[in-house]
C-alpha cells in the first residue's frame, strides 16, 4: 500500500486517540468487556461441563451400572401389613446376567452393611461393601498401599479389608494401617490394602450410592459368611426392616457398541423377573453423550450473550467516530485539499477504530484471564480458558474495529471536500 | 506553452427550480511565474472559480488544462493526486490541523506525496525557516498569532513544490499591518519564482501582481479600478 506509511499513519493515530483520552478509554471499555465475557463465560461453560465429562469419563463408558433403590410408595403390593420390606437385585439376577448375556465381560456385585467399626478410640459410622477383586478394575480404584481384595481372599472367606482413603485416615491417623487390624465387635479385620477413587455424588439427576473414599471393602464370600446372603437393616424406631441381596451390580461390556443391546436385554431380564421398580440402571456412556450435548448448548448460550455484549461495544466505537468524524469534518477537508485521497481518509479512521479494539481486546483478554481464575478461587467453580477462545475473542475484536469503523470511515472519505472545508 | 488555461468554463448551481450560475464562459491563462490578483464583490465567484483552479472542483461545462492535462475528465483519485504535486492552497482562516505542530502541519502535502519521513521533515524545516518561523517547530496553531498561523499556511503550501499557489483571501483576517508583511511575503515568493493566484478585496496587491483581473456576476474581466467601490480595502 504505497503511500500509506503504516507506521506513520499509525503514530497519528495513536496520538489523535490520546488526545480524547477520556472518550477514547470509555469507547475501549466497550469491547474490553465484550472480549472478557466471551472468554470468561466459555471459560466457566466449558469448566463446568468439563468437569462433568470427566466425572462420567471415570465411571466408565463401556459400563453399566445397576443399583438396588427401594421401590416407589404404592408399588409396595403389601406394605401396611408387611415388617420386612425386601427388595433388590438377587444373586440369581447376577448370575443371569453374568451367564446369559454375550458381550458381558465382567460383573461386578456389591454388597452393603452400615457398621460400626474401631481401631483403638478410634471409631466410624460406615459402609462396609462386600465385593470381588474386579471390583478395582472396573470402578477405577488406585490402589495407595498394600493391595486390594484378591481371589485368594475371596476363596477363603478371610476376614481381611481395604481401607477407602478417609477412613483409613479416620481410624489410623498416625498412619501404619495395613497389617494392623479393626473391629467390627468381635470381629477382627486385617487390613491388606488402602485405596481412593474420584467422588462419585451426583451424576445428571441420579445418586450414585456411596462414598469409595469412605467405605471399608471386604471379601464378598466373607460378608455372606458373616451377615448372611441378605442384608437386613432397619432402626429401633421403625416397625419395618429392609432386606437386600446386593447393593450394586456393574457391568462391563466388550466395546462400545455392545453398551445399547446389552442395556436393552438387561433391562428386559431384569423386567421379567421383579414385579416392582426397585433398581435403576445407569449407563454412563448415555449420560456422556447428553452431557456433550448440553455442553455444546451451554457453550453456544454463553458465547452468544458475550457475543452481544461485543456488539454493543462495536455499536459504541461506531458511534464515537461517526462523532469524531462530523467533529473532524474541517480537517477531513484541509487533508482532501492538500491531496489525501478517499483510501487515505478511509485507512486514517480505520486505524484510529483498529487501534481502539485492538487495545480494547488486549485488556479483554487480560481480563477475560483474569476473571476465571477469580471465579475459580473465590467460587470454587472450575474454569478452563482454552486458547482457542482467546483467538476467537481477539479476532472478533479485529473484526468490529474493522467492520464498525468501516461505515463512519467511508462517510468522512465521501464528503465533499469543498463542504468539509466551510464546515465550521 | 501557458502553465494552467481555462477555455469556456461554466460553473452551474441547481437550487431548486433555478440555476445559478457561478461562473459564466470563464476563459483565463496563466503564464509560469505571474502573480494574478483576483478581485470582486462577495458571491461573484472567486472561491468557485479558485476551487476549480486548484482541483477539488471540476467544470460543469468547459475546459481546465493544467500542466497539458485536461482536468474536467479526471476521477477523484487523478484529482487528489494533482492536488498533491502541482497544487498549494493557502485559506483565510489558515485552516491549520489543531492537533498537529507546525511542522506536521506543513509534512501534509509531503505525507500525501509519498515523501519519506526523514526528508519531509527537512523540507518542512527548511520552508518554516523560509517563512520566518525557524524558532517555533513545534508549537500548535493555538500558541500562535493570526500572522504566524498564516505563514505556516504559506509554507505548507510551498511543501509539495507545487505548479500554482491559490490563496483565497489570506489576509482577510488579518490586521492591516499584518496583512501587509503577509501580501510582502506572498510577492518575496512570486520574485523567487512560485506562480500565484491570490484573491483577495485588498486592492494594494496590484503593486505586487503582474495581472489583475475581476469577478462580477460569475464574469471574468480585466480590473477596472475607477469603477469599484470594493476595490477599496475595508
Ligand atoms: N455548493 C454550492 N451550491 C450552491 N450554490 C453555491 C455553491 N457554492 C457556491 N455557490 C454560489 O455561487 C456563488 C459564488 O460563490 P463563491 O464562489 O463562494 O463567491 P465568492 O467567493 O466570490 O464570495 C454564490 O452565489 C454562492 O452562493
Ligand atoms: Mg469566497
Amino acid at each position: 500500500m504505497i503511500g500509506f506509511q503504516i507506521k506513520r499513519t499509525l503514530r497519528a493515530g495513536i496520538k489523535s486517540l490520546w488526545l480524547h483520552r477520556l472518550r477514547s478509554g470509555l469507547t475501549m471499555m466497550g469491547i474490553t468487556f465484550g472480549v472478557c465475557s466471551v472468554i470468561a463465560m466459555l471459560a466457566i461453560g466449558t469448566g463446568a461441563s468439563q468437569e462433568a465429562l470427566a466425572q462420567i469419563e471415570k465411571l466408565g463408558s463401556l459400563n453399566i451400572i445397576i443399583q438396588s433403590v427401594p421401590p416407589p410408595e404404592g408399588q409396595q403390593a403389601d406394605e401396611e401389613t408387611s415388617r420386612i420390606r425386601e427388595y433388590g437385585l438377587t444373586h440369581q439376577d447376577a448370575a443371569r446376567i453374568q451367564d446369559t448375556i454375550p458381550g458381558v465381560v465382567m460383573s461386578v456385585p456389591t454388597r452393603r452393611v452400615r457398621q460400626t467399626v474401631t481401631h483403638n478410640a478410634h471409631r466410624m459410622d460406615t459402609d462396609l461393601v462386600g465385593t470381588v477383586p474386579k471390583y478395582r478394575e472396573i470402578n477405577n480404584i488406585t490402589v495407595l498401599r498394600g493391595r486390594f481384595i484378591e481371589a485368594m481372599h475371596l476363596e477363603k472367606r478371610a476376614a481381611v479389608c481395604v481401607l477407602g482413603r478417609n477412613a483409613a485416615e479416620t481410624l489410623f491417623p498416625l498412619g501404619g494401617a495395613v497389617g494392623s487390624y479393626i473391629l467390627r465387635g468381635e470381629q477382627r479385620f486385617r487390613v491388606v490394602g488402602i485405596v481412593t477413587s474420584f467422588a462419585r455424588g451426583e451424576l445428571s439427576g441420579k445418586k450414585l450410592i456411596g462414598d469409595p473414599n469412605s467405605e471399608i471393602y471386604i471379601p464378598l464370600t466373607t460378608m455372606n459368611l458373616f451377615y448372611g446372603e441378605t442384608t437386613v437393616f432397619g432402626s429401633s424406631g421403625t416397625r419395618t426392616f429392609e432386606k437386600v441381596q446386593l447393593h450394586g451390580l456393574t457391568i462391563q461390556v466388550a466395546s462400545l457398541d455392545d453398551v445399547r443391546r446389552v442395556e436393552t436385554v438387561i433391562t428386559a431380564l431384569l423386567k421379567n423377573s421383579h414385579d416392582k421398580e426397585d433398581y435403576q440402571i445407569i449407563v454412563p456412556l448415555h449420560l456422556l453423550v447428553q452431557a456433550r450435548r448440553t455442553k455444546r448448548i451451554f457453550s453456544i448460550v454463553l458465547g452468544s450473550i458475550a457475543a452481544i455484549s461485543l456488539l454493543v461495544g462495536g455499536i459504541g466505537i461506531m458511534n464515537i467516530t461517526l462523532a469524531t468524524v462530523m467533529e473532524r469534518t474541517r480537517e477531513i477537508g484541509i487533508r482532501r485539499a492538500m491531496g489525501a485521497k478517499r483510501r487515505h481518509i478511509i485507512f486514517q479512521f480505520l486505524t484510529e477504530t483498529v487501534l481502539l479494539a485492538l487495545v480494547g481486546g488486549s485488556l479483554g483478554i487480560v481480563l477475560g484471564i483474569l476473571v476465571p481464575y477469580l471465579v475459580e478461587k473465590f467460587a470454587g467453580m472450575k474454569t478452563i480458558v482454552t486458547l482457542w477462545s482467546l483467538l476467537l475473542a481477539f479476532g472478533i475484536s479485529a473484526a468490529i474495529g474493522i467492520l464498525f469503523g468501516l461505515y463512519p470511515a467511508y462517510r468522512a472519505a465521501n464528503m465533499d471536500p469543498i463542504e468539509a472545508l466551510r464546515h465550521e | 506553452m501557458a502553465l494552467a488555461e481555462l477555455r469556456d468554463v461554466w460553473k452551474t448551481y441547481q437550487m431548486g427550480d433555478t440555476l445559478l450560475h457561478a461562473l459564466k464562459a470563464v476563459n483565463f491563462t496563466f503564464e509560469q511565474g505571474e502573480m494574478v490578483a483576483l478581485m470582486g464583490p462577495s458571491g461573484a465567484g472567486k472561491s468557485t472559480f479558485l476551487n476549480l483552479v486548484g482541483c477539488l472542483d471540476t467544470p460543469t461545462r468547459g475546459h481546465y488544462i493544467l500542466g497539458g492535462r485536461d482536468i474536467s475528465t479526471l476521477n477523484d483519485n487523478q484529482l487528489s493526486e494533482i492536488r498533491a504535486t502541482q497544487i498549494g492552497f493557502i485559506f483565510q482562516s489558515y485552516n491549520l490541523i489543531p492537533q498537529l505542530n507546525l511542522i506536521e502541519n506543513i509534512e501534509i502535502p509531503l505525507y500525501y506525496q509519498g515523501v519519506s519521513e526523514r526528508e519531509s521533515y527537512e523540507r518542512a524545516v527548511a520552508l518554516a525557516e523560509r517563512v520566518g518561523l525557524g524558532h517555533r517547530l513545534t508549537h500548535v496553531p493555538t500558541e500562535l498569532s493570526g500572522g504566524e498561523r498564516q505563514r505556516v499556511g504559506i509554507a505548507r503550501a510551498l511543501a509539495s513544490s507545487p505548479l500554482i499557489v491559490l490563496a483565497d483571501e489570506p489576509t482577510g483576517n488579518l490586521d492591516t499591518k499584518t496583512g501587509q508583511q503577509i501580501l510582502d511575503l506572498l510577492h518575496e515568493l512570486n520574485e523567487d519564482g512560485v506562480t500565484m493566484l491570490v484573491v483577495t478585496h485588498d486592492s494594494r496587491i496590484a503593486s505586487s501582481a503582474q495581472r489583475v483581473v475581476q469577478l462580477v456576476d460569475g464574469e471574468l474581466t480585466a480590473w477596472d479600478a475607477s469603477a469599484e467601490p470594493w476595490g477599496t480595502p475595508t
